[in-house]
């Protein structure tokens, strides 16, 4: 059994996510097994519908695998219980997503807060967070606009800044750059680079922008067809 | 999540699609206001007949008379003994000391002529105890209450006082002339030479004994005219209905007019004291009769009241509110099924946002305590406003059936009325209902997989 102090953050165990359309069995996740070290940032690189975001629904606890296990921190998302994978959400990840999923009827500076209000955080110490989590994605001037008043790159920072409120170890992004032109692309990955380096995150970056992925991530897995193609090491 | 929260999140959410869910929110006020306008129809109709029959003196009086004269529907209310304890000034005195007894009276009642202008009124004349100056039946009466117990005064029934003016209010400070057949003491001499019969010796029946008989001598009293009432004051049992004319018990009972209970005195046989054929004991209030009967029933004389009359009236009325509270929930229920159907609406509109919430760290339950606060805040927004509502619409009731009942030249009546633990059940009873349509979509709500969730578009 793998435990925290292996230095591994992730670890997927022969993990599967079959689904059933009509008659027939879709295996979106095929026996995956694969290690994420802490403070790695890892790139799933796979064509569309090769099973890179199911996978990293499965990482989020979003999800829960048809068989397998996946490993976190020392957990097994696969047997907790539905409150405990919602903390997990809250207190161990941070996820942005390719649609940004900023809700639209927030401020900037409600959005980044929401994480804070499910979490029970303290009142007093939510402004802070927020203040500093804006800052850190350069957007303190824009809390209190709408996210519709933003340009793509300026919601993706601000989804960024909402998945770090709540000081998670691990983030996982989910075709970041999909939205965005590829300077804007840049900066968020830029921004992805620098989390990475401090606090020293780990990331986990589903994308099908081989460069990007080549350029900022530590190492690339490839996934096709629901199996690990490569798991990158060596890279 | 933390209540607060909770609360500042579903109102957020509710104002965001404000027209869908003002509507709503409406729908469970006018649902709310139906209930409250029924209920406070039926709490107002209450009030007033309780009122109504408080004045009456039906359900707070006690009728009390010596055992074996007392008879209720043709049958004796208690059994028969050989030597009932009388019913005289004494036991009246006790009978007046007992707990939550404001007064006990004989019932004087008789039929007179009284004379106003010189024209003579074949009338019935009944004496008021003082104690009736605060009975509901003299509120808004024209005039005043008599001013002394022992006072040569006399209020008039409004239809009488018609009779007499065809402007009632000129009346007061008038004076007319009550002629009346007052008892005249007789010895047994007289009685046995006047009624022809065999009479007891006088050692027999006792001395100076006013039972054996008396004669009837015409006597008149200038009375002054005090007030004039529009409904009819207390009546007790036997009552006063269509008693036109009323006059202070205390000067009644100095005029010793002649009464139908006179007769059955004289056949009864002797006694030293005034013994009375009945009294009327007035109870603070209806709850103290029970207990004042049976004591009085314990001190050996026959009692009856109207307390399980009253109670079943209680019972009527519980089950009319009843009523009126299902035709007024009807309303409700179809506004619970609004509210269903917005936050069914919301779930499919917020579908992606309920995914964000739950990849953020939303458990399941923060889900659905976020609809159910929703819901809650939508009915106690309507139940608020729904009171608001139900109240103005019985106030226009009551003020409606008053501009007709003013045209009737009838007295102002509250037929609705909002007490406060109307106001406060309508207002939970709301925010209840709310949260009970709240759990199909709450429950959905929480259900929905985050994946799919974020998918949706």
């Amino acid at each position: 059994m793998t435990t925290a102090n292996d230095g591994q953050a992730i670890r997927t165990e022969s993990v599967s996510r079959h689904f059933l359309m009509g008659k027939t069995l879709i295996r979106a996740v095929d026996e995956v097994t694969i290690e994420v070290r802490r403070g790695e940032f890892l790139a799933l690189l796979g064509s569309s519908g090769s099973g890179k975001s199911t996978l990293l629904n499965l990482l989020a606890g979003l999800d829960r695998p048809t068989s397998g296990s996946v490993l976190v921190e020392g957990r097994d998302l696969a047997t907790m219980s539905s409150l405990e994978l919602a903390r997990y959400r809250s207190h161990t990840v941070g996820m942005v997503f390719q649609a940004f999923n900023l809700l639209p009827r927030m401020t900037l500076e409600e959005n980044v807060e929401l994480p804070l209000r499910l979490a029970e955080v303290d009142r007093a110490e939510r402004a802070d967070r927020v203040r500093e989590a804006l800052a850190r994605v350069l957007l303190a001037k824009r809390a209190g606009h709408r996210p519709s008043e933003l340009s793509g790159g300026e919601q993706q920072r601000a989804a960024l800044a909402r998945a770090l409120v709540n000081r998670p170890t691990i983030l996982l992004a989910d075709e970041p750059t999909g939205n965005l032109d590829s300077a804007t692309g840049e900066e968020i990955m830029e921004l992805l680079g620098e989390f990475n380096r401090s606090p020293g995150m780990t990331i986990v970056m589903v994308t099908h922008e081989r460069a990007l992925a080549e350029r900022f991530a530590n190492r690339i897995a490839v996934v096709a067809d629901g199996k690990l193609a490569s798991n990158g090491d060596g890279l | 999540m933390k209540a607060r929260d909770l609360g500042e999140l579903a109102v957020r959410n509710l104002r965001e699609a404000l027209l869908r869910n003002s509507l709503t929110t409406l729908g469970v006020a006018v649902g709310v206001a139906s209930l409250v306008a029924m209920l406070s129809l039926g709490v107002g109709l209450q009030r007033f007949t309780n009122s109504r029959l408080a004045s009456s003196g039906l359900f707070n009086a006690v009728f009390v008379a010596p055992r074996n004269r007392f008879r209720m529907f043709g049958r004796p209310m208690e059994a028969a003994v050989a030597t009932p304890r009388p019913l005289d000034e004494q036991a009246r005195q006790a009978i007046a000391q007992l707990p939550g007894v404001v007064g006990a009276y004989p019932q004087i009642r008789f039929v007179t002529e009284l004379s106003y202008k010189n024209i003579p009124y074949s009338t019935v004349v009944a004496g008021l105890p003082a104690s009736d100056r605060n009975d509901g039946a003299f509120d808004g009466m024209q005039g005043r209450f008599f001013s002394g117990p022992a006072a040569n005064e006399v209020i008039l029934q409004i239809r009488f006082a018609r009779e007499l003016s065809k402007n009632p209010a000129s009346l007061l400070g008038k004076e007319l002339v009550l002629r009346y057949a007052a008892r005249a003491a007789l010895g047994a001499k007289t009685v046995a030479s006047d009624a022809g019969q065999e009479t007891p010796s006088e050692t027999e029946r006792g001395p100076n004994s006013s039972a054996q008989g008396f004669s009837i001598v015409a006597r008149q009293k200038d009375l002054r005219i005090v007030g004039i009432v529009q409904s009819e004051p207390e009546s007790g049992f036997g009552g006063f209905h269509d008693t036109p004319v009323y006059i202070p018990l205390q000067m009644a009972e100095t005029l010793r007019a002649t009464q139908v209970s006179d007769l059955r005195e004289v056949l009864q046989g002797p006694g030293n004291a005034k013994q009375y054929a009945s009294l009327t004991v007035r109870v603070k209030n209806s709850a103290g009769v029970e207990n004042v009967e049976a004591r009085i029933k314990n001190m050996g004389f026959a009692a009856f009241s109207l307390y399980d009359t009253s109670r079943n009236l209680q019972l009527l009325f519980a089950l009319l509110d009843l009523l009126l509270g299902i035709f007024g929930g009807l309303a409700l229920a179809v506004a619970t099924l609004g509210i269903v159907n917005t936050l069914v609406m919301a779930i499919l509109e917020r579908r992606r946002e309920i995914g964000v919430l739950k990849a953020l760290g939303a458990a399941d339950a923060d889900v659905k305590q976020l609809f159910f606060a929703e819901a809650g805040v939508m009915g106690l927004v309507g139940g608020v406003f729904g009171v608001a509502l139900g109240w103005f619409i019985g106030r226009m009731l009551t003020w409606g059936t008053n501009f007709y009942l003013h045209r009737q030249n009838l007295p102002w009546v509250d037929v609705s009325a909002v007490p406060w633990w109307l106001v406060c059940g309508a207002i939970v009873f709301a925010v209840g209902v709310s949260l009970a349509a709240g759990i199909y979509p709450a429950a959905r709500a929480a259900k929905l997989n985050p994946v799919e969730a974020l998918r949706y578009e």
